[in-house]
This record gives C-alpha cells, structure tokens and sequence, in this order.
C-alpha cells in the first residue's frame, strides 16, 4: 500500500533531480584519466569513455560509493551517478597509476 | 668443392636479396620508436643515490648474515649470473622450505611504479625489509639484525657515511638496499643500440620480430608489456593452467578484491629475459617459445581471462621472430666488483 503511495513521488524527483544532474565525461586515455580531479553536484554523472586501444577497468570502493563497472575496449562508455556527497578515489583496477578523485558537493 | 662453394654463393645472394627486398628504411628504428629508449632511473627525493648509499645497499644485498642461519642474502634468489633471478620454477628458501611463485628479476625494478607479482609493495624501499621478516625467505629477526649491524664497526661506518645523523633501523636499510636496486640496470641490449641508430644491432629476424610484438593484429603483445620497460605496471590473468587448479593462486585479487583481477599478476618487464627462465609467476613455461606458443593458443583456462588474450595465428617462423627479438633484450653483463662485506 505504502509504496503504491511513495512510487509517484519518488518517480517525480527522481526524474527532476536527472533533469538538474549534469553529466561529465571523462576519459581514459594513454592510461590515463584525463583530469586527475573532477568537482561534481550530488546527483551529477560521470560518464568513463575507454579512448585506449585496450581493456580498462573502473571500479571504487571510497565511502560515498562503492562500484564496479568491470572491464571494456576501445570505443565504450559507462556511467556512474554520485548521489552523496563528500571525497570519492576512482581507480583503475588493471593500471593501478590510473586514479581520479571525484569531490562530490551538495 | 667446387659445388658447394656455389651454392654458397648463391645462398648468399639469396639472403641479401631478401634482405634487400625489405628495404634498408625497414631495418631502421622509426621515429615512434623512440618510446621505448628507457628515461634516466627514477628515485625518491628523500633517498637520492650516492656512491656511500649504493656501496652500503650492495653489501646488504649480498650479505647472508641478514637471514636466520646467515644462509640466505637477497642475492641466494636475485642472483646476478642468473639474469637476477634464480633460474628455479618457483622459489626455495631458508632450510629448502618452497615459496609458491617464480623469484622474478630485479633487473629495471627501479622503473617499476608497483613491486611483487601481486603489487602488494608500492616501491623498492617499501619492498626490502619484506624478505628479511618473512619466516620462509629470510626469517630475520630485525631487532637483532640491526643491534648486530650496530655493534659491527664496519657496517656502522658505512650507515654513517651514507645515511649522516640516521638511525641504523628498517629505514636505513631499505634506502640502501633500493639504492643500489637503482643501479641494476638493462638499457644496453641490441634493441637500445639499434633504437639508438645502429641498424645492424638486431638481425633481420630480431626487427620483424619486434614489428610482430608491436602489431596489434599480430602478437599484440606491446599493449601490456608496453614502453619503455615492457610493462604496464599492470596486472591480467593469462589463463595459465595452474589456474584451473581447484584452489588456484589468485594472484592480485588477493590484495585488491576487484572481479578482474581473479588470478591476474603483474606484466613483467622483458629486458634481459633471455637469461631468467623458467617463466611466468608460477614458473610453468621452460622456454620463451613455450610462453609464445601459450599466448598462440589466447591461453589455457578461459575462466576470468584478461580480455587481451585471444588466439594469435602466428605461424612458425613468426614465432621464432618473436623468441628471436625477446633474446635481443640481453644487455651485456653490468660490471659488477665484489662487494668487501666486514668481517
Ligand atoms: C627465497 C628467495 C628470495 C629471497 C631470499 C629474496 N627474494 Fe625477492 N623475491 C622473491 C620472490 C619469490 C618474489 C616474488 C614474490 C611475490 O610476488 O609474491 C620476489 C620479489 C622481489 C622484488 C619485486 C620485483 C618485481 O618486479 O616486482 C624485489 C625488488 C625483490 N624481491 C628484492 C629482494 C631483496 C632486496 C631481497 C633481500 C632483502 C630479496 N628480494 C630476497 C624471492 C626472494
Ligand atoms: C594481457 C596482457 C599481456 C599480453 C597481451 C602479453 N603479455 Fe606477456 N605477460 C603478461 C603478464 C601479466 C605476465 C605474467 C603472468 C603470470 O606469470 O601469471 C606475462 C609474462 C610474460 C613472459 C614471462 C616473463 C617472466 O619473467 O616470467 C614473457 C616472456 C612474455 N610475457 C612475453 C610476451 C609476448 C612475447 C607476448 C606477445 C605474444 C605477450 N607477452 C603478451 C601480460 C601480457
Ligand atoms: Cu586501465
């Protein structure tokens, strides 16, 4: 019953706040991410593009957000959405020079 | 006589019409080459080399008064004639006891930016009381280790005169050893000369070889051991038999719980390769040709395989080109005088 009730509300701000959340993209390149520190909104996506002619990984395991978004070639994309705020390491799992820090703000 | 001296003739003409027919601009190094001359050695600002530092770290290497029953230095697995390794499957130590994984080089470890098969150490300074604590390489127990190096007059001197108003602790010792890591150095092979301009460094073979580990629709072995040190400091699993084992060694996934990284390990540099088999974290592969024609087949075990590994189709000759150019990364042996250990 309840979440017949929240189901509506919870749909409205949830597609408001997609409206409002930007997304920035990043790529990986020469194994590299292509900025070393990203400032985000609470909300906003990062969206990991793979610019390299081999595998990369991305993956997180900060407080804030914990992911997986295993491996992909040449070519593909993946995004993450970062819905609380504070300090995020993203990293590379097969490169491990490659780390991104994402800060997350209200 | 006469015969064969024709055919000789004739197999010579053969040869440098062969030769001739790739062009000389073939045999050349390209200007993207370049990337893989090595840079000069990197090194923490706090530990800068010095001859006092590198002297001191070199007699540590080979002193096997740092193990328990003064039978084992870092040099008994990381030995200078056996291209710093120590030409066993897997590692043996203190009283026989067997370690689980290959000894690998040290060789251009100084280039590395991740230490250890599964890159549990981040630097060499990080990586060199390691050996001493553990119970089955050295067995060392430290505060012993650096009462005796203390009280010995010789060793106190040389901690002196390398590390000034230091203490004679885990740290000193790990500088020094690193410090004199930094200087077992490869960048003098046919390969280096040939990148450096001289186009009979390699052979025919050697050249196409290194154009076949570059290709990426051939070997396509550079995208991980890529330049300048053959490594991307990166770690992949292979899909080496001992994989399918029912308790397989998981490699990486050990220290960094990260789905791909299920029995992946470190790229390995190549350079002096030649002098260090048998190969592979788990010393599996006799040969370099054995570890070609592993990486022919796109690997064994399918389960959790880096996404690289494919089947190659590399003919024969194509294979031994390969091999051909791995043995061009020998650089001549490093002068090495013995160290004056005190007594
Ligand atoms: C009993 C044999 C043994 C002894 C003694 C030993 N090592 Fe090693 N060494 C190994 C093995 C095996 C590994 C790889 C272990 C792993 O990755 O799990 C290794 C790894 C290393 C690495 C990392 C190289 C790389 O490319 O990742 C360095 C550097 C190194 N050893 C230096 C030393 C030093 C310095 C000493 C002496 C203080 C020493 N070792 C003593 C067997 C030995
Ligand atoms: C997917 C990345 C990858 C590719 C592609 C790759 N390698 Fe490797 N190579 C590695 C890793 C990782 C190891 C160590 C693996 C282990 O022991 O489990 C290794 C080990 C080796 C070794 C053994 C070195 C030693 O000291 O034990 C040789 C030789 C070698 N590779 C040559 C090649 C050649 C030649 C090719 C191309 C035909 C190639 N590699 C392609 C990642 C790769
Ligand atoms: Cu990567």
């Amino acid at each position: 019953m309840l979440n017949k009730y929240l189901a509506f509300p919870l749909a409205f701000c949830a597609l408001v706040s997609s409206a409002l959340a930007a997304n920035h993209v990043v790529e990986q390149k020469g194994k590299a991410f292509s900025v070393k520190s990203l400032n985000v909104k609470v909300g906003d996506s990062v969206e990991f593009v793979n610019a390299d002619p081999f595998n990369h990984n991305v993956f997180s395991l900060s407080d804030i957000k914990t992911f997986d978004l295993g491996s992909y070639p040449q070519g593909q994309s993946k995004k993450v959405v970062f819905d609380k705020a504070g300090q995020a390491e993203v990293e590379c799992a097969i490169h491990p020079d490659m780390i991104l820090k994402v800060e997350v703000s209200e | 006589m006469n015969k064969l001296k024709n055919i000789l003739t004739a197999c010579a003409i053969a040869v440098a019409g062969s030769v001739g027919a790739a062009g000389p601009a073939e045999l050349l190094a390209h200007a993207d080459d370049m990337t893989w001359l090595l840079p000069g050695v990197p090194y923490p600002t706090e530990n800068a080399p010095t001859p006092e530092r590198v002297e001191l770290g070199k007699k540590l290497f080979f002193d096997p008064r740092l193990s328990a029953d003064n039978s084992v230095s870092c040099a008994t697995c990381h030995n200078p004639v056996l291209g710093w390794a120590d030409g066993r499957a897997t590692a043996k130590s203190i009283q026989g006891k067997d370690l689980q994984r290959a000894s690998p080089t040290i060789v251009n470890a100084a280039f590395n930016s991740i230490q250890m098969w599964d890159g549990r150490k981040k630097s060499l300074e990080d990586q060199a009381m390691g050996p001493m604590e553990s119970m089955v390489e050295m067995a060392m127990n430290l505060n012993r280790l650096f009462a005796w190096l203390k009280s010995d007059a010789d060793y106190a001197a040389a901690f002196a005169a390398a590390y000034p108003g230091e203490a004679i602790d885990d740290k000193t010792v790990s500088k020094a050893i690193a410090s004199f890591e930094r200087t077992v150095i490869s960048n003098n092979s046919p390969f280096d000369r040939w990148l450096r301009g001289d186009a009979n460094a390699m052979s025919a073979s050697q050249i196409r070889g290194f154009r076949l580990f570059t290709d990426e629709n051939k070997g396509n072995c550079a995208v991980c051991h890529q330049a300048p040190n053959f490594t991307d400091n990166g770690f992949h699993n292979l899909g080496l038999p001992s994989y399918g084992a029912p308790e397989p060694d998981v490699g990486r996934y050990a220290i960094k719980p990260i789905a791909v990284l299920k029995g992946a390990f470190k790229t390995p540099t190549l350079r002096e390769v030649a002098r260090t088999a048998p190969y592979f974290h788990d010393g599996s592969a006799k040969s370099l040709m054995e570890v070609v024609e592993h990486y022919n087949k796109g690997g064994v075990v399918r389960k959790d395989i880096s996404p690289e590994m494919r089947e190659l189709g590399l003919s024969q000759q194509e294979m031994q080109d390969i091999v051909a150019f791995m043995q061009a990364l020998t650089s001549p042996q490093i002068n090495l005088a013995l160290p004056e250990l005190p007594y």
